[in-house]
């Protein structure tokens, strides 16, 4: 379970993006994290593993608190939370197998992370995850070899091997062509359902957020403006959270699977 | 999905950068022997290189403090030689280099100037600026006109060859679209090249001009005048103090120089 | 671009005349430098010299030709010594520069203090010539191939590391953020999200700095840190013009072959 209370950030140009947010999120709840550019849907995940430091505020992984945490801690904390980038993020010259293992890093040592020598079931573990999104044949190819699909692929194994209890995904699509979104999309679900994680998936697309969540959380100006069922998403709320537009076309859309705007 | 109890390896290598394993393994082996036998042949006196050490802390202690003060005036007449021989000859190579690099240009020139030009940029690249100041005093005698000749020989090779290759590398559609408009030669030059090619050249004059003040610095020992012929009058008469100071003295001129080329190639684009 | 009304409608000039007389004013200065550095120079030529030059150059050159082929069996041993140099120098170099530059790349350097010593690390390296680092090492340890490798070492440390720090600034910032996000520790980020990005460049800067070391060992016997620049100056002092054509000659077919080289296998790596 994930508890924010108060959570702040102040960036040093003086822009405040995260303006006190409160939320907690329960095991195995898979939330959609939505809002205009610029609303703090990216500084506030990155909040929660600290890759950016809150300037106030609390976080609660369970029992830890993550905000007061030493630097050999927060190590182990973040093994803890897996994190899909949106530009995947993998490291491009090495191979998949060792972008899958890079997981790990947390658990295993310098020395035997050096020589690429992971325990046994680490590595049986990263093939059958490869298995499971369909990448087993990729394993020796460098990561740049790769399309945009099976890169974000290859990001969520990384992010699963760690076995975490919560996920962190930054825009997930945002790089990709609408089909891929949706397949990604739906693979993300499905994964986190199986191992009962929870998940917060920072997302700018409506449709994606209504069609794979069970609850959508709106933030505007780094401020909480709606927090609700993915079907509670009325025009109003849309020109809450993003401003006076036409939203009737957009929320008609969510039945057609094949008209989406390919922005996305 | 796959079948629920499917096993998978549990061990991974990582596939190495050379696939061959014959060629792989030739290649650490050659290595090793290359090293094996290039310090064999080294022939080293170690005796002399032990008893350099001592002799090397009495060298570097001799080197401070750095004397500025007993040798002021032959100092600045050196530094102020290398300077003015490195503008001249920055100036002088880079006159001579805009015709020899725009006919080094593949997509500029016919074939048979193509290859003249190459030719001569190939030439003045392949010897340093050393080995043809030891020319160029044989011809010119002793003194600071030697080594302008040296290094305005060496700036073309520099700058014709990476000005050429700049037109070489530039976007051939505007190139054509001033071409369409019935531009004359020297008009498409001035209109399409010239601009495209402009900011990063004047980065590469600061640069070549700090490249020809520090080689100013090794054409003097051998005769080529400058601050170079200074500080090796300072070694030779054992004047380490002396020498430090120059050496400073270069120092600092040289980063002025980079700071100045770096700041000016941010000003120009 | 301005545009200037006048009695007969608008105008169009490309600069203001403000713009128009700063430009020439600069034009101005930076001939009067030339002219007062020409002067100066002028004035230390024995002008002599320099009308008799194309009369030298000819019989010089006449002297040259043809290069002493036989010579060639003496050269051997100093074209392996220049090569030695250059190599193990550059092995040196690199090896140096690596801490150097991770210390002076502003995203891996430790502490402010550390990257400016790094820095005057750098500069000073690049600032002095080999030569007169090779002349300095002579004094130390004797003349000799010693000298000349360590020389090279000392000049190329600055270049290497500059060009691999700029190298480690530029690398992808979301990589190695992925990485740090697994909970790996400070040399795990550094194995696994920095060193991968910017092996392909250190490689390729060890074999550019390679061929340019080729080059710049040929010269270092004239201060007596040997290879083939020992046999060139022994040529040229003793007058003996059809051996010093064969030097350069092999001086030249040298630098060709170490530069076809370096270009094969920067395009292997890249």
């Amino acid at each position: 379970m994930l508890r924010l209370e108060g959570l702040k950030k102040r960036y040093k140009t003086g822009d405040e993006a995260l303006k006190g947010v409160d939320l907690e999120i329960p095991d195995g709840q898979v939330i959609a994290l939505i809002g205009p550019s610029g609303a703090g849907k990216s500084t506030l995940i990155r909040c929660v593993n600290r890759l950016v430091e809150p300037t106030g505020g609390k976080a609660f992984l369970g029992d830890i608190e993550l905000t007061n945490l030493s630097s050999s801690k927060l190590r182990k904390a973040r093994s803890r939370m897996g994190m899909i980038f949106q530009e995947y993020a993998l490291v491009e010259r090495l191979t998949v197998m060792e972008n899958v293992l890079s997981g790990r890093l947390g658990y295993v040592g310098f020395w035997s992370s050096f020589f690429r020598r992971f325990p046994a079931k680490d590595v049986q573990e990263a093939y059958r995850l490869l298995d499971r999104v369909g990448l087993m044949h990729m394993a020796d190819k460098r990561a740049d070899e790769l399309s945009g699909g099976q890169r974000q692929r290859v990001g969520i194994c990384r992010a699963l091997i760690q076995n975490p209890d919560l996920l962190l995904i930054d825009e997930p699509t945002a790089s990709l062509d609408p089909k891929t979104s949706r397949q990604i999309m739906r693979l993300i679900n499905e994964l986190c359902q199986e191992r009962g994680l929870a998940a917060i998936i920072n997302i700018h697309d409506v449709l994606l957020a209504q069609m794979f969540s069970q609850r959508v959380v709106g933030l505007k100006l780094g401020e909480i403006v709606y927090d609700g069922k993915p079907d509670g998403l009325t025009p109003d709320v849309l020109t809450e959270i993003y401003g006076e537009e036409d939203w009737e076309a957009t929320i008609e859309k969510v039945d057609d699977e094949n008209e989406l705007e390919s922005e996305a | 999905m796959s079948v629920a109890e499917q096993t998978f390896p549990s061990s991974w290598r990582r596939p190495p950068f050379i696939k061959n394993p014959l060629l792989r393994w030739s290649i650490i082996i050659g290595a090793a022997i290359y090293l094996a036998l290039a310090f064999g042949t080294m022939d080293v006196n170690w005796q002399r290189a032990a008893e350099g050490l001592p002799r090397g802390q009495r060298f570097i202690a001799a080197f401070f403090p750095p004397n500025f003060s007993d040798n002021l005036g032959v100092m600045w007449d050196g530094i102020f030689e290398s300077i003015w021989m490195a503008i001249i000859s920055t100036i002088a190579g880079i006159a001579l280099s805009i015709p020899i690099g725009l006919g080094a240009a593949r997509n500029l020139a016919p074939k048979w100037v193509y290859l003249l030009n190459r030719s001569i940029i190939g030439g003045s690249r392949t010897f340093p600026e050393v080995i043809l100041a030891i020319f160029a005093v044989k011809l010119f005698g002793f003194g600071p006109f030697a080594g302008f000749i040296a290094l305005s020989i060496g700036t073309i090779g520099f700058y014709a060859k990476l000005l050429a290759e700049d037109i070489e590398n530039m976007s051939a559609s505007q190139a054509e679209a001033i071409k369409a408009t019935g531009a004359g030669w020297f008009q498409w030059i001035n209109y399409a090249i010239q601009p495209q090619v402009m900011p990063r050249m004047i980065g590469l004059s600061v640069y070549r001009l700090d490249i020809n003040f520090r080689e100013s610095a090794v054409v003097g020992i051998v005769g080529g005048g400058g601050i170079g012929a200074t500080l090796n009058t300072a070694f030779e008469r054992y004047e380490f103090d002396t020498a430090a100071a120059i050496l400073l003295i270069i120092i600092g001129i040289v980063m002025v120089l980079e700071y100045t080329s770096g700041f000016l190639r941010k000003y120009v684009q | 671009m301005p545009r200037i009304d006048s009695t007969n409608g608008p105008v169009w000039k490309r600069r203001t005349t403000k713009q128009q007389w700063a430009i020439w004013a600069g034009w101005l200065v930076a001939l009067a430098i030339t002219a007062f550095a020409w002067q100066r120079i002028s004035e230390k030529t024995i002008w002599f010299f320099v009308q008799d030059a194309p009369r030298q150059a000819a019989d010089i050159g006449s002297r040259m030709i043809p290069p002493k082929f036989s010579y060639m069996s003496k050269l051997w041993a100093p074209i392996w010594d220049t090569l030695n140099i250059a190599t193990l120098g550059t092995v040196i170099a690199l090896v140096i520069a690596v801490p150097v530059a991770f210390a002076a790349a502003r995203n891996t350097t430790p502490h402010p203090i550390v990257r400016t010593i790094a820095i005057f690390i750098i500069v000073a390296s690049r600032s002095v010539n080999s030569l007169i680092w090779a002349l300095m090492l002579v004094f130390i340890f004797g003349p000799g191939v010693l000298a000349g490798t360590i020389a090279i070492g000392l000049r190329s440390i600055g270049f290497c590391a500059k060009l691999l720090y700029e190298g480690i600034e530029e690398i992808d910032h979301t990589q190695v953020e992925a990485i740090e996000a697994t909970g790996a520790s400070g040399p795990q980020k550094m194995v696994f999200g920095i060193v991968p990005q910017v092996l392909p460049t250190f490689a390729g800067i060890g074999v550019f700095r390679w061929d340019i070391n080729i080059r710049e060992s040929t010269i270092l016997g004239l201060v007596g840190a040997g290879g083939i620049g020992l046999e060139l100056n022994g040529s040229i002092n003793t007058l003996a013009w059809t051996q010093v054509s064969m030097i350069l000659l092999v001086i030249l077919l040298t630098v060709v072959v170490s530069e076809w080289v370096s270009a094969k296998v920067r395009g292997a790596i890249i």
